[in-house]
């Protein structure tokens, strides 16, 4: 593998491209230049802290470092999936943070086990944390898509439930219907992009492989493995949210707890 | 002569999250052959009391018995198609009268019950509707005829305790009446020793549909009076 390794003057070329943005933003009045010098400091900054701890994590090496770090990327994907629902239940937090970690860590663990049989060691931070974080970002988005889509459905359907109920249908049978369309909606989106993965764009691994010189038929093979582990992580997480919160808004007596679902508290308050 | 209670509330109460009470402790039992009307006014919580009976609500205390047992777990769904809520919004699903009529047979705790046409073509008939009247679409159908499709659906699973949320509250005279009669008829003519329960505002509906009156004031239910049919 080889590949030209930029220096801060060459990545200094690429930030001087902000001024196009900047440029536009004054020629039409569009007001953005602050939030432009915000983005771009964001940019920097974050990037740079990240590449420190990574690089201090790929040189220490140890087990406990990578779950660590595995651990807090884990806790802040379940709190953006919890944030981005508009309609919350008690015990939302911990169902759908321990449904991240369930199907993240689960096909993470069988990618580096069975898939990557033959790495160093299983903790090998080069593997492990790039293939956490993209099972993370694609089941945070199937949970959060199929979570809203089913509290949604549950809340505004609440009276054809309870009719179910009252003429004798099981919990089961009066949520199936807003359960499967919030799964459907949920797992629509993997299955949409591997319909068109390669044909329209290269996806972001395959994309950094080939920059990095790796192979084109090499980098694929990496891909293909990818989006299946990356489907079923999603299916997991994203069956997984909705059961556990099925079990919260119905009792075992078959009864409907409505009153569970309440809107998001505008932010600000406590 | 005291035949044993459909229906047993024993001390059976509600409270919100927060703790207000809803319903004070109360006692009911319903026995077969019993039309019992509650009246009192909106807020006071007779649809609590009707939902209780239901079972479609956790209590905070109490429990209810039918025929004597506690009913809890995997019996309420059955328990549920004997003793069937109508809301006084009745809910029908998208498609026409008969898919509504059907759904409930599609249910687990309806199987071995079938789907009769001619039993709701005859129904039907006596209020007046004809056959076609099955094929309309649920988006084609006044609030009225909604109703007499919600209380056919409840009526075909043969029930034996009907709970009536002011079904005729939002329905005009004519409509009230057929609702009224489809209630009445199938109390005489039901195989089961049937009973009913009928939330009502209106003290002349009270006076023609039941029998034994109660009255619900702030959650609390007062003691039956008579009230005989007809006077």
């Amino acid at each position: 593998m080889d590949y030209l390794q930029l220096s801060y003057v060459q990545v200094g070329w690429a930030t001087l491209l902000i001024l196009v943005n900047a440029g536009i933003s004054v020629w039409l009045r569009l007001g953005m230049e602050r939030s432009l010098l915000i983005a771009s400091f964001r940019t920097i900054v974050q990037l740079l802290l990240i590449g420190l701890i990574l690089q201090w994590v790929f040189q220490i090496d140890q087990w406990y470092v990578v779950i660590g770090i595995l651990g807090i990327m884990t806790l802040i994907a379940g709190i953006t999936a919890v944030q981005r629902n508009q309609r919350r239940y008690p015990g939302i937090w911990l169902d759908t943070i321990l449904s991240v970690w369930v199907s993240s860590w689960a096909i993470t663990a069988f990618a580096l086990l069975v898939v990557l049989n033959g790495i160093d060691h299983w903790y090998q931070p080069q593997y492990a944390i790039p293939l956490l974080g993209m099972m993370l970002g694609n089941t945070l988005n199937g949970i959060s898509v199929g979570l809203s889509t089913f509290t949604e459905t549950a809340y505004k359907r609440h009276d054809e439930i309870e009719t179910m109920l009252t003429l004798g249908a099981t919990r089961w049978e009066a949520i199936a219907g807003p359960i499967r369309h919030a799964l459907q909606t949920g797992m629509t989106p993997i299955i949409n992009s591997m319909m068109i993965v390669g044909l329209v764009s290269l996806p972001g691994m395959m994309t950094g492989q080939l920059l990095a010189g790796v192979e084109p038929a090499e980098a694929v093979k990496y891909q293909i493995a990818i989006m299946f582990l990356v489907a079923s992580a999603t299916a997991i997480g994203t069956a997984g949210s909705v059961l556990l919160s099925f079990r919260r808004l119905f009792t075992p007596d078959h009864q409907f707890l409505r009153s569970q679902l309440q809107a998001k508290k505008p932010a600000g308050k406590a | 002569m005291s035949a044993a209670a459909i229906i047993g509330l024993h001390h059976v109460s509600r409270q919100t999250d927060q703790g207000t009470l809803l319903l004070s402790p109360t006692d009911l039992e319903i026995f077969p052959a019993d039309r019992i009307a509650i009246v009192g006014e909106s807020g006071s919580g007779k649809t609590l009391l009707l939902r209780c009976l239901a079972e479609l609500d956790p209590v905070q205390s109490g429990e209810l018995r039918f025929h004597g047992q506690p009913v809890h777990g995997q019996q309420v769904p059955p328990y549920r198609t004997n003793v069937v809520y109508l809301p006084q919004r009745p809910v029908l699903f998208e498609g026409t009268v008969e898919s509504n009529l059907q759904l409930p047979f599609q249910l687990k705790a309806n199987a071995g019950k079938t789907y009769h046409r001619q039993t709701v073509v005859n129904w039907l008939s006596s209020l007046g509707r004809d056959e076609d009247f099955l094929t309309k679409s649920h988006e084609n159908l006044s609030g009225g005829e909604m109703q007499i499709v919600a209380l056919l659906r409840a009526i075909q699973i043969d029930p034996q305790v009907l709970l009536l949320d002011e079904p005729t509250a939002a329905l005009d005279e004519g409509l009230t009446a057929s609702v009224e009669q489809l209630v009445d008829s199938w109390f005489k003519t039901s195989q089961r020793e049937v009973a009913l329960v009928w939330i009502t505002n209106s003290m002349e509906q009270a006076k023609r549909v039941c029998d034994t009156l109660y009255r619900v004031e702030a959650g609390r239910l007062g003691p039956p009076q008579a009230n005989p049919r007809g006077e």
